[in-house]
């Protein structure tokens, strides 16, 4: 029983860090903010709850578990939160949701703030 | 005189006390009890326990909706990997219009915070009846206009 719970809680960890890793790697691949956004929610939900279950299995008390779950509560309304702030703020400062090319212009954002 | 809603909040404070500190003596229990009253007092006073600050008529039917959306979030993280990782890496990302149809704000506000917890789609602003959406793939726009998501959140936020 034991052994099956540390292989499941093994594979929820190796497979989340693995996530993480990717969204890393989305995050500098991915051409422009709003899609660097898709990259990095890969580290807030699938990487982030993996970890926790992973975390969960491991838990030696049931108290240290419902700590464990309830960070996944509050990560789960949070997340989404911050991401849609950033978005909209990048929105409204007007980066084009339509063109990531046109939003990769550096040289002209440092020529608009000088 | 006390509602089933603010009963409700004293017992998820109140359980939230006793799981966290996980030490059962009477005096812990009792400034627990003590705290979670005056929480429940000052949400009273600030009349901030209603269907928004607390929505307990949801928990039912979160409980169909919640595997669903996770379901979701898998299929997408997969669809998201899979782009990350292509060598050649085309994207076809962009914005577009959803229409919403839910009627209360906190049904609104679980479609979009849905649409952004799912990977390859976030929601960039929230109408009363239509959400702008940016997907990493257009056809993620597609799916949601074709509105299983929508119906999904406006079937669990019940009549209003």
């Amino acid at each position: 029983m034991s052994l099956a719970l540390d292989i499941l809680s093994g594979a929820c960890l190796f497979v989340g860090a693995v996530l993480m890793i990717v969204s890393a790697l989305g995050v500098i691949r991915l051409p422009d903010l709003f899609t660097r956004l898709h990259g990095a929610s890969i580290a807030d939900t699938g990487g982030a709850f993996l970890l926790l279950i992973g975390m969960i299995l491991q838990a030696d008390s049931f108290l240290v578990g419902i700590k464990l779950g309830l960070i996944g509560i509050v990560l789960f309304f949070t997340a989404p939160t911050a991401s849609h702030a950033v978005a909209h703020a990048a929105l409204i400062g007007g980066l084009s949701p339509d063109d990531p090319g046109a939003n990769q212009g550096r040289e002209e954002a440092e020529e608009d703030r000088a | 005189m006390v509602s089933a809603r603010t009963f409700s909040l004293f017992l998820v404070l109140f359980a939230t006390w006793l799981l966290l500190s996980g030490i059962w003596d009477p005096f812990l229990i009792a400034s627990g009890a003590v705290a979670s009253l005056l929480v429940v007092y000052i949400a009273h006073r600030m009349s901030v326990i209603d269907g928004e600050g607390h929505p307990i008529h949801l928990s039912w039917k979160l409980l169909t909706y919640l595997p669903w959306l996770t379901w979701q979030i898998v299929v997408s993280n997969i669809a998201v990997c899979r782009t990350i990782l292509s060598p050649s890496m085309k994207l076809d990302a962009g914005s577009g219009w959803v229409p919403a149809s839910q009627t209360t704000p906190v049904g609104l506000v679980t479609f979009a915070n849905s649409i952004t917890l799912t990977p390859g789609t976030v929601a960039l602003s929230v109408y009363p009846d239509t959400i702008q959406v940016h997907a990493l793939d257009r056809a993620g726009i597609e799916e949601l206009k074709a509105g299983e998501m929508n119906r999904r959140v406006r079937a669990m936020e019940g009549k209003a």
